[in-house]
């Protein structure tokens, strides 16, 4: 108990990741294996049942420590975290024999699983004997573990980061060996195995993803001259979701994200097509939300908003499942029959895909039909460079975000390498927004007001639409740090409402309904394009300007 | 509150006025005769005709208060008489100098603790019980959550803490109220770690504890217009204020921590995005508040700032004491991030 709660604090002292990783790895090395295997499950969000209710626990610690009830409640409206406000009020009774004490396992095993359904009696029994043995920082945790309320600042892929290290195979592989441990309880020898060496059958690594770079040009003729004849050119649509590897290998699907995050358990009927497939297939491709009733019966794609609020999930509710399905899209094959294609062009893997992946979207290229999930995105055929031109005008109307152009002799590099894939994405939108909260950045703005919330004119009052903090010349930021200390009229913890004086060119790329924002409307990729020193904030844009791009966009 | 005529003490618009003696007990507002417990800035207000204070404490106070205040100074336990009224001043243990003020008239005694603590501390005098009739107790950590633990163990823990940033290269810095807690953690310091630095603001109050004879270690004074400070070595102690302005960024890589009785819970040290809490508070802490009002054998208490409704009920339902809460404006140890968002205390350079 006592190396987990250390490990507890620690990465509850620190905000830096390398810490973090530093203090999970030194656990997972030192911790005996049923240790490490409880901590795991914790770690990693393993459903925690709550074993006495917070009620009893109160009343038990006012019986204790002699104190009324009233002061109990007292003391956690000043401390805010029930466990710890017990934990303070209990009497300070444990030696320092923290290294004799029976591990994490052994804690959880004996004084929480144990009680779990005994009788209120018992319950008291084993509580108030667990209180004596345990230091306050042991018990705050340990109380976090009783009632099923501990939650711990580390992400899993942090998690599978450290045991990786200890390991000593990929990340991805620990990753993939850690799915399903939030469903169920790890053992002692679950733990071992989760540390074996690597083998060639737990691989399920996804390559690396292949980038495009943005054409700069909106012209035609311009885009021609930069990329020669339009024949050399394979073009689609640029899809407005998460870009994503299916890897088919073994006897499972995994689901990639771009961060080589496994995001399996936020896309179940993904994974669910993705197992038809043969073995030994990746797919490269992207997440798409979809929404029913679009045209034909088919499916209308939703934008990133509506996916994103998938796209974290370990869970997902039936409700969010048939509101917000998801598809995926394949444009590209890199791994088919076991056999990396990266090396070939990409005419040749485009060939191969169209006989693993169908095409649901039928000749009209419109959504694809209710009942598809996984499918290749097609291509957008035109003879010139001017009516592509004019099909990357319709991306707006569409839901997408402009065209990928891909030299159809390219194979599929790695990282950001110029020339061979390009995203023609169409112009953004923009409107002046009011700079109306600022609070301070991080790392190298550590102390600068340099992330700002914005906000545009609803009748005579300003409401909030972005959060933005990128495009300014770091002599701005600190220009504008001094304004926002010098119009400060009010501070929220690190925020400072300022008084409205700043105006920003805000650009995005898209807006959509939300509920997140007082204004009702929330901008896609908001970035501030410029400061507008010559503008005041009577001058701003309007929430009906947005309205009309929301109407006339989506 | 029942009626308890005459009252010796009374809250005014100026301060706790006591009508015997013509004076007040640390006044909010400029008074012609003050009686002051300790130079905190919530106690000790400039501009009055003439102070008493506890002879420890006369530096201190002076550097607070200006080279032209008239402040006369008793030793600890001398009464002195002020028009009709005996008043002696006693140990509250809470900063240098700072002291409790006990009032007798016909044969009442009223005892006001100022700020106190009952833990031992190497820079001033430790607080001694006066029973009285009637106690005014301060109340800032007035929760059962608030218990310290003992000093020699988190002088161990800033010591490690230090040392350990020291062969990272990192600087560490602690922030703490110039006046007192500074030096208090200045003397649990291990000198050998390295070089100790403080700001300006505490290094004022460090040469007022040499010039009263309290024994401190080594200690640099940053230099103004620094552009950089020290190799990572050094432990700088400096007042909250500073939190979030660029002084911090003198010393390059640093690890931040608060030294403050609010450490004890987590969500205050979060909120304000330091690594690192250290319990030391200069004021009693629950048990410790209990225990002030036991010795004191007071037949009725009154308690000021702080949880003052939550320890008055306490006292009243569970001690059986008649307790009421008395309103004044004294703000006590203010948590962390209120004290640089309000420019509180010590932040300001005296005038």
């Amino acid at each position: 108990m006592k190396q987990f709660t250390d490990l507890y604090w620690r990465l509850d002292a620190t905000t830096r990741t390398q810490e973090k990783l530093a203090a999970l790895v030194a656990y997972f090395t030192a911790a005996a294996p049923a240790d490490a295997a409880c901590a795991v499950g914790v770690l990693c969000g393993a459903r925690q049942l709550r074993a006495v209710s917070t009620t009893l626990l109160r009343q038990w610690v006012a019986e204790e420590t002699g104190l009324p009830e009233w002061l109990v409640e007292d003391a956690y409206a000043h401390v805010g975290d029930l466990a710890e406000t017990l934990a303070l009020l209990l009497p300070d009774t444990a030696g320092d024999d923290g290294d004799v004490r029976p591990g994490l396992a052994e804690t959880v095993a004996t004084t929480i699983h144990a009680i779990r359904d005994a009788d209120e009696g018992r319950k008291r029994e084993v509580v108030t004997a667990t209180w004596r043995q345990l230091a306050p920082r042991e018990r705050i945790v340990w109380h976090k573990l009783l009632t099923g309320g501990l939650r711990v600042g580390v992400s899993r892929t942090l998690v599978a980061r450290a045991l990786a290290e200890v390991a000593g195979v990929e990340p991805a592989v620990m990753t993939h060996r850690l799915m399903g441990v939030a469903g169920g309880p790890l053992d002692a020898a679950g733990f071992t195995r989760l540390l074996a060496p690597e083998t060639a059958a737990d691989d399920r690594r996804p390559y690396p993803f292949f980038l495009a770079s943005a054409v700069d040009q909106t012209d035609p003729v311009a885009v021609a001259a930069e990329l020669g004849p339009i024949e050399a050119w394979q073009a689609e649509w640029k899809w407005d979701g998460m870009r994503a590897q299916i890897v088919r290998r073994g006897d499972d699907a995994t689901l990639w994200s771009r961060g080589e995050e496994l995001v399996n358990d936020a896309f179940p009927e993904i994974v669910a097509a993705a197992a038809q497939l043969p073995s030994g297939t990746v797919l490269d491709g992207e997440l798409l939300a979809v929404g029913r009733g679009g045209s034909a019966g088919g499916l209308s794609l939703l934008g990133f908003a509506a996916l994103s609020k998938r796209a974290g999930r370990r869970t997902v509710p039936k409700k969010i499942l048939t509101e917000i399905p998801a598809v995926f899209v394949a444009y590209d094959l890199v791994e088919h029959g076991g056999i990396d294609l990266r090396p070939q062009p990409l005419c040749d893997r485009r060939a191969v895909l169209e006989t693993v992946v169908p095409d649901c979207f039928g000749a009209a290229l419109t959504a694809p039909p209710a009942e598809a999930v996984l499918f290749r995105s097609p291509l957008v055929a035109a003879d010139s460079w001017a009516l592509l031109a004019a099909r990357r005008a319709e991306s707006r109307g569409r839901g997408v975000e402009g065209l990928m152009l891909k030299r159809r002799s390219s194979p599929y590099g790695t990282g950001r390498t110029r020339g061979d894939w390009w995203k023609w994405k169409i112009e953004p939108l923009e409107i002046d927004a009011v700079l109306l909260y600022a609070q301070a950045g991080h790392g190298r703005r550590a102390g600068l007001h340099s992330d700002y919330t914005l906000g545009v004119w609803d009748g005579d009052r300003l409401v909030t639409i972005a959060k933005a903090y990128s495009g300014l010349a770091d002599a701005e930021i600190v220009e504008i740090d001094r304004i926002v200390r010098a119009t400060t009229l009010e501070r929220h913890g690190p925020v400072r409402i300022c008084e409205p004086t700043l105006v920003m060119q805000l650009a995005f790329e898209g807006v959509a309904a939300s509920t997140r924002h007082k204004s009702g409307v929330a901008v896609r990729f908001p970035r501030i394009v410029r400061w507008r020193r010559e503008k005041t904030p009577a001058e701003a844009g309007t929430l009906a300007d947005l309205r009309r791009m929301l109407a006339q966009f989506s | 509150m029942p009626d308890h005529p005459p009252q010796l003490l009374e809250v005014t618009d100026s301060g706790l006025y006591c009508a015997a003696g013509d004076f007040y007990v640390d006044p909010w507002r400029r008074v012609e005769r003050a009686v002051i417990t300790h130079a905190h800035a919530d106690h000790a207000r400039s501009g009055c005709g003439r102070y008493l204070c506890a002879a420890p404490g006369k530096t201190v106070l002076r550097t607070r208060m200006g080279g032209n205040a008239t402040i006369d100074a008793v030793r600890y336990g001398e009464p002195v008489t002020i028009n009709g009224a005996t008043v002696s001043l006693h140990p509250a243990g809470h900063v240098l100098g700072s002291a409790q003020v006990r009032i007798e008239h016909r044969g009442e005694t009223w005892v006001v603790s100022g700020d106190y603590k009952l833990q031992a501390d190497p820079t001033c005098a430790a607080f001694e019980p006066v029973p009285c009739d009637v106690f005014i107790t301060e109340s800032t950590f007035g929760l059962p959550v608030s218990h310290w633990p003992d000093p020699a163990q988190v002088a161990a823990e800033i010591n490690a803490w230090w040392r350990t940033n020291r062969d990272a290269g990192r600087t560490s810095v602690i922030l703490a109220y110039a006046l007192g807690k500074a030096q208090r953690l200045a003397a649990m310091l291990d000198p050998e770690i390295g070089p100790i630095v403080a700001h300006g603001a505490v290094m004022k109050l460090v040469e007022a504890y040499r010039a009263s004879g309290v024994r401190l270690p080594s200690i640099d004074r940053v230099p103004p217009r620094a552009r950089r400070v020290g190799d990572g070595r050094a432990l700088v102690i400096a007042p909250p204020s500073v939190l979030g302005g660029s002084w911090l960024k003198l010393f390059g890589e640093s690890s931040l921590a608060v030294a403050s009785g609010w450490m004890t819970v987590r969500g205050v040290r979060r909120r304000r995005g330091v690594e690192k809490g250290f319990v030391v508070s200069d004021h009693a802490d629950f048990p410790g508040l209990l225990a002030a009002v036991e010795a004191s054998r007071a037949r009725r208490v009154l308690v000021t700032h702080g949880f003052a409704d939550v320890l008055a009920r306490f006292l009243r339902e569970q001690k059986g004491l008649d307790a009421a809460p008395l309103a004044t404006r004294f703000t006590g140890e203010v948590p962390p991030d209120a004290a640089a968002a309000e420019d509180h205390e010590d932040d300001e350079s005296p005038p």
